[in-house]
């Protein structure tokens, strides 16, 4: 590279202190750009997934995805490698999908035998909690990015598994928090005709105890729905749930439709004038395409740029996971799952996130304890915890099961 | 003077009171007249203020979201960041008018402008790159690869070092400014904004915004010799998040804008400990001294004000309303 100032030509008398950072190079952290000749430590990570089908969403304006966490991991893999060329370390994912009805443990034994040990794994719950059991999985650290299950927070922990995606708790406690701040306290419960559905209906009802909620109607909605779009369609969701919310007052619909089956319908036809949250409407989240607060901006552009989409809350929770094991491997310049763990465990890690604060792992249930987003389908309404919900150790903590309300004891690796 | 002295005795250190009296003889000279200048991030405009009323006299508008701004060597321009505009906009300050536009690559969010005047250095949040800018020709010269969404640049008053932080890589990057290069990397905490050299280019401070903390770094090694931790009764330390960072020439005292905690922290640089949280408006982000070092100037993003900080008495004497979201701030003698 050309010099810009030709007159400023004395070379600065650094030789010393340049052997001195070769031979200091391996100790410590800080790597030289230029100047590591040493050898690059390897961090391999794998993505488990399963074949799913292919979810057609309800609004037209809304894409068809396949939704697998690995746009996200991807995006993590090169915000890692680009911290890594400074530090002399290379991190590579390995995507595997399985077929729906077939077990994760052959695909799994095959990466641990390629010498994986940092997995990211979107899988229902059951799949991945026999994962974890697995005793070659003893020596590997599992990043759950999809399992939003309650039990695996509250009493089904694991010592290898941690959890970047939100669980159900968290996002009815952080859904919650802002109605009592509205002081939105009369709900109408609809509930989906899914075990998924009545999961988060039951956190639901807990944030509504915890906050001082009262459930003033209840429904299941039955319906089984057809094909996605037909025409003259809307003259059907008209009448069915104009007839469907005749129920007495309440001051807001909450909504727990999981799969996106009618969810969106609700919102301008109930037949009082309420708003609609829950699943749709106001909704709380991980992630949303919406966000742009405390820097996001950017790291949104460059997935929409990448992916021609904006990212998931699944693509957000594999990029924190890749980013916690990316963080971790910097401070402890190890690529060891049990060392990185360690680290992740400790009170020192810590991790920015676009949230505005730090996010980190909470160590009786390896979850990890994060803002959530209060959105609505196109812009970011509020962030939870709210203003005044205290905590004697974190105000992250008033979202999801607490340490002395989850069964599970602090995590210790290996 | 025998208030401070009395107040100087219970636990505030003699170098403190050294530079009080210091401060107190040249403040006897004659008033200086200098204008300030505030970016406001939501309204598109600059703010003008007069030092010495302490009034608002002019708001220009500006491109999309202006940040970061700069004057120029010679005090005549304002180099203003408008982000969502994708380049740099000159502001006449005599006539209060943009006369030209500077390439800056995308996104430019915070510059600098090296001792001589004639390069500006920005960083581009969007592509991982600080874009170097020759002023007079009104070129982009050259870009250099650094960390994820680089953000704060601070130049050594001697010329001889960038130091940019990356927001998601979390390092200071350290770039030769005769050879352009990166030559070393200093990891810090999570998420750095800003990076000040004190006045004798021999440390450079680091501030963590999500790590809460500020990084001392020495320039010669290049290791990290503290970190500044805060703590504020009644604050969440999750909202104490360190941004901004002024440091007096004398290198006694330092000024760290700590964000949603509305404080400002005053450091004795000598112990490397906070003396004194002074109260400011909401999400305090940059900082500005005036020109006689004695007032420091806070933007106050969520209040929508700057606070004016007495050095001499570190008190808050006055916030003054500006535009929407107060980003940058600058001084012009």
């Amino acid at each position: 590279m050309s010099r810009l100032e030709p007159k400023n030509k004395k070379k600065r008398p650094h030789a010393f202190p340049a052997i001195l950072f070769h031979l200091l190079a391996g100790l410590l952290l800080y790597g030289a750009a230029t100047a590591t000749a040493a050898a690059t430590l390897e961090i391999q990570i794998a993505l488990l997934s399963m074949e799913e089908e292919r979810h057609i969403p309800l609004s037209l304006l809304e894409p068809s995805i396949d939704d697998t966490g690995q746009m996200g991991a991807e995006q993590g893999i090169s915000d890692n490698n680009t911290t890594g060329q400074f530090t002399g370390q290379s991190f590579t994912l390995k995507a595997e999908k399985i077929k729906a009805d077939t077990s994760p443990d052959e695909a799994f034994e095959k990466l641990h035998a390629q010498g994986v040990r940092l997995f990211l794994v979107n899988l229902p719950a059951a799949k991945l909690i026999a994962l974890a059991d697995l005793p070659r999985a003893k020596d590997s650290l599992l990043f759950n990015i999809a399992a939003m299950d309650d039990h695996l927070r509250s009493h089904m922990c694991r010592p290898n598994l941690l959890h970047t995606i939100p669980s159900r708790a968290m996002l009815a406690d952080a859904l919650a928090q802002y109605l009592t701040w509205k002081r939105w306290n009369e709900w109408f419960l609809v509930v989906g005709r899914h075990s998924r559905d009545k999961a988060y209906a039951k956190a639901l009802r807990r944030a509504g105890k915890r906050f001082g909620h009262k459930i003033t109607e209840e429904k299941e909605w039955t319906f089984v729905p057809g094909a996605r779009r037909t025409d003259s369609g809307h003259t059907r969701e008209q009448q069915e749930v104009n007839a469907f919310t005749q129920v007495g007052d309440y001051d807001i619909l909450i909504v727990a439709d999981e799969l996106d089956e009618f969810g969106a319908f609700l919102s301008y036809r109930s037949y009082l004038p309420r708003p609609v949250g829950g699943t749709h409407g106001l909704s709380s989240a991980a992630w949303s395409g919406a966000h742009e607060q405390w820097g996001a901006t950017q790291f949104q552009r460059r997935f929409h740029e990448k992916n021609g989409r904006w990212m998931t809350e699944r693509d957000y929770s594999a990029w924190l996971a890749v980013r916690t094991i990316g963080e971790a491997a910097t401070r402890t310049s190890s690529n060891l799952a049990e060392q990185l763990q360690r680290y992740i465990m400790s009170a020192d890690f810590n991790l920015a996130a676009f949230k505005g604060r730090a996010v980190s792992y909470r160590d009786w249930n390896g979850q990890l304890r994060q803002p959530l987003l209060i959105t609505s389908p196109r812009l970011m309404i509020s962030v939870s915890p709210q203003q005044g919900f205290l905590h004697q150790y974190s105000t992250l903590d008033t979202l999801g099961y607490d340490r002395a309300e989850s069964s599970c004891k602090k995590q210790q690796p290996g | 003077m025998s208030i401070m002295s009395s107040r100087c005795s219970f636990g505030i250190p003699l170098p403190l009171i050294a530079m009080v009296l210091s401060l107190a003889v040249s403040a006897s000279g004659r008033v200086q007249a200098y204008t300030i200048y505030v970016s406001s991030e939501k309204d598109n405009t600059i703010s003008v203020i007069d030092g010495e009323s302490l009034k608002v006299k002019h708001k220009v508008k500006v491109g999309e979201r202006p940040r970061g701004i700069a004057l120029s060597k010679d005090g005549k321009n304002l180099y203003v960041c408008t982000s969502d505009a994708d380049h740099i906009e000159v502001l006449d300050l005599e006539t209060l008018k943009v006369t030209h536009i500077l390439p800056s690559g995308p996104d430019p969010e915070l510059l600098v402008l090296e001792p001589a005047g004639k390069y500006l250095y920005a960083a581009n949040e969007d592509d991982n790159m600080v874009t170097v800018v020759d002023v007079q020709k009104r070129q982009k010269v050259t870009e250099i690869k650094v960390g994820v969404e680089p953000e704060g640049m601070g130049i050594s008053p001697d010329g001889k070092w960038l130091v940019n932080t990356s927001e998601t890589t979390n390092m200071a990057h350290f770039i030769d400014l005769e050879t352009l290069k990166i030559v070393d990397n200093v990891l810090v905490d999570q998420r750095p904004r800003v990076a000040e050299f004190t006045s004798d280019s021999k440390q450079v401070w680091v501030s963590s915004e999500i790590g809460g903390t500020v990084s001392v770094i020495d320039v010669a090694s290049r290791q990290i010799i503290k970190r500044i931790g805060f703590e504020i009764p009644g604050i969440h330390k999750e909202s104490i998040q360190p941004v901004g960072i002024k440091i007096t020439r004398d290198g006694r005292l330092a000024f760290i804008a700590l964000g949603p905690a509305a404080r400002v922290a005053v450091i004795d640089t000598a112990k490397m400990e906070v003396v004194k949280y002074l109260l400011v408006g909401q999400r305090v982000w940059n900082l500005a001294f005036s020109p006689d070092e004695k007032r420091i100037f806070t933007t106050n993003g969520v209040s929508n004000d700057i606070s004016v900080i007495d050095v001499e008495r570190l008190k808050v004497k006055k916030s003054i309303q500006v535009g929407r979201l107060p980003w940058g701030v600058v001084v012009r003698p």
